[in-house]
């Protein structure tokens, strides 16, 4: 009796604590609604067989707990009972895995028309680089990194002049424009997690990984580190901001290129050094080695 | 009966007839050593697919640069196979009862297989100090991971083969001797083997491997 | 009716295993310390398990007391709380929960269940207990070389494990593997004893089909152990020789507080992808044992046979094949090839189906049954409720989509403690109180177990029910403490306030559990003979508890399953596996076979005239 009362209770329980309880998925801010969509699915499916189960025994333990000369039924298998539940299972399976695979197709088809933004992640902090002008990022390799060169972008390509550095600011994206998340690390994994976005991607070093939204809702909102990173795991935080359109190109406006950070870099170098020539050697000789790391080691 | 039929009947019914009902209780007509050592050979090949896998994989994404062969890992070859060639006498000599044969060839192998691992360890020598190779080459990592836990499973084996001569000497039962020979020998088989898999992963491909990679 | 005509079983052939080195133990020493016998090394690996177990379990109070009560204990700083964590999930899945089902109750049942004198290599068996050991010593020093244990994370996945941002990079990380590579090789012995004596140690009549189902998920989980250990073997030598000798397997180009390192051309995802292939895996090494030993629970305290035997074997084996291909689904946001994700999608739900038929096929069986409620049955019926709940929630992480949101936060970690924490240890507690006056002779208090259970069960479920709706906020998992953010709302950190208490009051109610245990074998009611009534072959020995060589002069034969309860005609409501076809109808107590109590030393006599 207790105990069947109990297995009621949890029951009863947990459905009231779901619909009534004031923990939820933060409001949505991006085009990924599609996403909550199918966790509801899911939970439906799920919660039904849950309570269904947990009634059931309930019921059991209430109808056929021992009494004095009670005797089970003897009944090895129901060969046609069995079947009938695993075919029942099979199409619950297949009515959540069916939204969730065709949601994913989306989530790994960038649109076309996508903006890119390139986001790096290192102990433990994010930054930050936009293509630019012309629209197209610059090759980088981590082994062009130093302090006048935060990023290792490749001093020699072109593309890479007008690309948008932002260190220690926040991250800005314009409402309603699709925006293809490049992400790259230069130490361990991290992971790129906005909560009203849903979607999230871990960072590799050594690779180049990506995921795509679409903003649509502007406002300010948290990055938080989702991959074990070490120590400042925790505190490895940032801010995006969703702008309109005006204050995003405002905002643009302001940031300074890599080509005037380099010049700017190269002006103090000279102030410090002196009136000394400057070799220039120091960029001459990485240049070598360098690789768009988008095509050397694309993503496994 | 297979292992399938095995697992089919339905349990709450009498079985059929006398001999089911007096089931020996076995699954494979197999001494029990033998079985353990198949499984331990399932576990063996896991581990070395893996690491081929590994090797693949990061072949497929690098500048490759192959391993120089040497005539030394070719002779290395030569020498496992010798030692495996000097087991399987030694278990042909142990089924017909001939002892004297039996620990002659046993020493054989034995002294094959440290010969090879003695090779292995000059190959690892000339790696290192090769002025020709580059350090940095992640194909002597993996060189040097692979044959290095293959060396290990054969020194593995040589615990067993010491105990399998202690035995000999002195003069346990034949049958006995005859069980741990055979033991011997299959192990040494199978580690010949995976050294002909690796061997011809990590000289023969000349690049084939990398394109096939590639290609997933 | 499940038994053959009386007339059929005239002459039987006296059943003995050939090829059985038994070992008979001369002194104190060799009988309890130096101990072949497979009933002392249960004892002793189930011992040395929940030993660390208990560091974990105070480990976990200190990372709720962290979580509930931020900034309260200054005593906990981020690098202690990191590695914690890591020490805590390692110890509970591996050194726990691996080697209390597999070391231990493999180990005591496996050849009382199949009819054999001990395992078939004891020697292996004996040396299996005494590398775990060395394992658990090496992992627990640890503790006290500078620096600390590792806390990369109990999935250590590098480049991390191993840079300076990570506690425990100098000598943790290194005994962390070490500790592993020491298991698998303790693991491996052992595993090849448990499946070679399943499968060749059996005794006469006991055909594969007649096995209880414990004896079918210990014996998956070691088949499963014994192929996947060696990806986790493979990937902890990498790392270390990527720690220890400098080697790029894992480690690409990497800068680190504006250094270059000398890394360069390694790929961290090539270890994720080794580590998962074993993870996944290992889930079910925890899991299937579980199942098996829920499933003779249920049956044998619900006087009923087990529903459908022959679907839950198949659904083991199904499970066990399929929990190979479906590793990735821990790296749905990891980076790899995101195509990847429908394959290992579909796999994980399909993995489902069969995971859903044992569920079922467990209440079935206790559809129209004669349920009592003791113990053991309470603890079987706390777990499928937790089960379940850990299983639903396990659709949602495996559905590629819903776990980009979910994935990394505390969703994933209510999951998986309400699945493979949670869920196998309420099974080992009903373990216990069932085995317990087997391996004693005597009963554990009833009260005292009343109390553990409902603290146990209601209090696990409160705390991991709620944790998941944190999860959905977006609280991520690993985290020292929330700090600011916008969208926490403040109840939130009132929730987490109330879990460490449930934490703090669950964990508590364990103290009681081990005082149960100590005070009930030295002070316990004595058990009956056959205290459950249960028909299957490790409660018919001679001896209670079983001596050394388990079946006095001759081995039992088996003359059907394991799940003979309330067969109709027969004389009481279970008919013991080994009972002759004619005694069925008897209704007196039935004698267990071979008659009473054999002088000491003359089991092993027997096994020698037998050679
Ligand atoms: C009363 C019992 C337990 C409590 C209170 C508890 C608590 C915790 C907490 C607070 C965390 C860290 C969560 C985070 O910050 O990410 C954690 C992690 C973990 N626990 Fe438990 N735990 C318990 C039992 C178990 C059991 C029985 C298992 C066995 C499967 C287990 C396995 C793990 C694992 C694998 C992790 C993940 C470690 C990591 O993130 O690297 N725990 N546990
Ligand atoms: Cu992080
Ligand atoms: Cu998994």
């Amino acid at each position: 009796m207790v105990v069947a009362v109990i297995l009621i209770l949890i029951v009863v329980g947990s459905v009231v604590f779901h619909f009534m309880s004031p923990w939820w998925w933060t409001p949505i801010a991006s085009n990924w609604g599609y996403i909550d969509d199918t966790i509801i699915i899911t939970f439906w499916i799920t919660g039904t067989v849950f309570v269904a189960v947990i009634l059931f025994m309930a019921y059991c333990v209430l109808k056929f707990q021992h009494k004095e000369g009670r005797r089970a039924t003897y009944e090895p298998e129901n060969k046609k009972l069995e079947w009938w539940l695993t075919g029942l299972t099979a199409i619950g399976v297949a009515g959540m895995l069916a939204p969730g695979l065709f949601v994913w197709n989306q989530y790994v088809s960038v649109p076309e028309d996508a903006d890119v933004v390139e986001v790096l992640g290192q102990q433990w902090q994010w930054s930050y680089r936009y293509p630019g002008e012309d629209g197209v990022l610059g090759t980088s390799d981590a082994r062009l990194i130093d302090s006048d060169n935060p990023f290792g972008v490749n001093p020699n390509d072109p593309n890479g002049q007008d690309d948008i550095l932002v260190e220690g600011d926040d991250l800005h994206l314009p409402i309603d424009r699709p925006v293809k998340m490049l992400l790259r690390s230069i130490d361990v994994l991290h992971d790129f997690y906005v909560p009203q976005f849903r979607a999230k991607m871990d960072l590799v070093p050594g690779a180049v990984t990506f995921f795509w939204l679409t903003p649509t809702r502007t406002g300010a909102f948290d990055i938080l580190c989702a991959e074990l990173c070490g120590t400042g795991h925790h505190i490895m935080r940032g801010t995006v901001i969703v702008d309109n359109a005006a204050e995003y190109d405002e905002w643009m406006s302001e940031q300074e290129t890599f080509a005037e950070l380099a010049a700017r870099a190269k002006a103090e170098e000279k102030q410090q050094a002196g009136l000394g020539t400057p070799t220039g050697d120091g960029f001459e000789k990485k240049v070598s080695l360098v690789v768009n790391e988008d095509t050397a080691k694309p993503i496994q | 009966m297979t292992i399938f039929h095995q697992i089919v009947d339905k349990p709450w019914l009498p079985l059929s007839d006398q001999v089911e009902q007096l089931h020996s209780g076995r699954s494979f007509h197999l001494p029990q050593k033998k079985l353990a050592l198949r499984f331990f050979f399932a576990v063996g090949t896991v581990i070395f697919s893996l690491l081929t896998v590994s090797y693949a994989e990061r072949m497929a994404y690098e500048v490759w640069r192959p391993l120089p062969e040497t005539w030394l890992l070719w002779s290395n070859a030569a020498v496992l196979l010798f030692s495996s060639v000097a087991f399987q006498r030694a278990t042909v000599c142990a089924r017909r009862g001939e002892t004297p044969s039996v620990q002659k060839a046993l020493y054989a192998g034995g002294f094959f297989t440290l010969l090879f691992l003695a090779g292995q360890l000059l190959s690892w020598h000339q790696l290192q100090t090769g002025n020709a190779l580059d350090p940095r080459n992640p194909a002597n990592e993996f060189f040097i991971l692979i044959t290095g836990l293959h060396g290990l499973h054969l020194l593995g084996g040589l615990v067993v083969w010491g105990r399998t001569v202690l035995k000999l000497r002195r003069g346990s039962n034949p049958a006995v001797i005859c069980r741990s020979v055979e033991l011997c020998t299959a192990y040494w088989h199978f580690l010949f083997i995976i050294w002909l898999a690796l061997f011809g992963l990590l000289f023969f491909p000349g690049g084939s491997l990398p394109i096939i990679c590639r290609a997933f | 009716m499940a038994n053959i005509a009386p007339t059929d079983a005239g002459y039987v052939p006296p059943a003995e295993v050939e090829d059985t080195e038994l070992h008979d133990p001369q002194s104190f020493i060799t009988k309890y310390i130096w101990s072949q016998d497979h009933k002392v090394i249960a004892i002793q690996y189930s011992m040395t398990a929940l030993a660390v177990g208990m560091v974990a379990l105070v480990l976990s109070w200190l990372m709720r007391l962290q979580l509930g009560f931020p900034e309260t204990f200054s005593f906990i700083d981020e690098a202690d709380y990191y590695q914690f964590i890591t020490m805590h999930g390692m110890i509970m899945v591996i050194y726990l929960l691996t080697a209390l089902f597999l070391g231990g109750f493999g180990n005591y049942l496996i050849p009382l269940m199949v009819g054999a004198r001990d395992m078939v290599f004891p020697y292996l068996n004996m040396l299996s207990f005494w590398v775990y050991l060395l394992a658990v010593l090496v992992l627990m020093a640890s503790f006290f070389v500078p620096g600390g244990p590792t806390g990369a994370g109990w999935t250590l996945y590098p480049p991390q494990a191993i840079l300076s941002g990570t506690p425990g990079q100098e000598y943790g990380i290194v005994l962390m593997l070490a500790s592993l590579v020491i298991f698998i090789v303790a693991f491996t012995m052992g595993g090849l004893n448990y499946v070679t004596t399943a499968l060749q140690g059996r005794t006469r009549g006991m055909t594969l089909m007649r096995l209880p189902l414990t004896v079918w998920g210990i014996v998956t989980a070691s088949i499963l152990g014994l192929l996947a250990f060696p990806a986790l073997f493979v990937g902890g030598v990498m790392m270390l020789l990527d720690k220890v000798l400098g080697t790029s397997f894992f480690m690409p180009t990497i800068v680190e507080l504006g250094e270059q390192l000398e890394y360069g051309g390694g790929s961290p995802l090539l270890f994720q992808h080794l580590f998962w292939f074993f993870g996944h895996p290992e889930v079910y090494i925890v899991a299937l044992p579980a199942f098996g030993i829920v499933s003779d629970l249920l049956a044998t305290h619900a006087r009923k046979s087990i529903f459908g035997y022959r679907m839950m074997v198949w659904a083991i084996l199904a499970i066990g094949g399929l929990s190979f291909v479906v590793w990735a689904h821990h790296m749905f946001v990891s980076g790899m090839n995101p195509y990847f994700g429908f394959f290992f999608a579909t796999t994980t739900l399909i993995i489902a189906v069969p995971t859903a038929i044992k569920v079922y096929n467990w209440v079935l069986t206790l559809w129209q049954a004669d349920i009592h409620l003791t113990l053991p049955m309470l603890f079987s019926i706390g777990f499928i409720v937790t089960f379940v709940n850990g299983g639903i929630t396990g659709l949602f992480l495996g559905n590629v989509v819903v776990d980009v949101p979910l994935s990394d936060t505390m969703f994933v970690v209510a999951h998986f403690h309400m699945v493979m924490g949670v869920a196998p240890i309420l099974v080992i507690f009903g373990a216990i109180y069932h085995w317990y006056p087997l391996m004693t002779g005597r009963m554990l208090n009833e009260g005292m177990g009343q109390f553990h259970f409902w603290v146990t069960f209601l209090g696990a479920y409160l705390i991991y029910f709620p944790m998941h709706y944190l999860g959905f906020i977006g609280v991520p998992r690993r985290y020292y403490e929330l700090g600011d953010t916008t969208f926490i709302p403040e109840s939130a950190e009132t929730l987490n306030a109330f879990i460490t208490v449930a934490a703090l009051v669950v964990g508590f109610a364990q103290l009681v559990f081990l005082y149960n245990m100590i005070h009930s074998f030295m002070k316990g009611r004595k058990s009956s003979q056959n205290p459950w009534s249960s028909a299957s072959l490790e409660w018919q020995t001679p001896q209670k508890p079983p001596v050394h060589g388990n079946w006095g002069p001759s081995l039992p034969i088996v003359y059907r399953w394991a799940y003979d309860y309330s067969v109709p005609g027969a004389g009481r409501d279970y008919v013991p596996q080994n009972l002759p076809p004619d005694q069925v109808g008897d209704t007196d107590d039935p004698q267990p076979i071979g008659g009473g109590p054999v002088p000491a030393g003359q089991a092993a006599g027997v096994m020698e005239a037998n050679k």
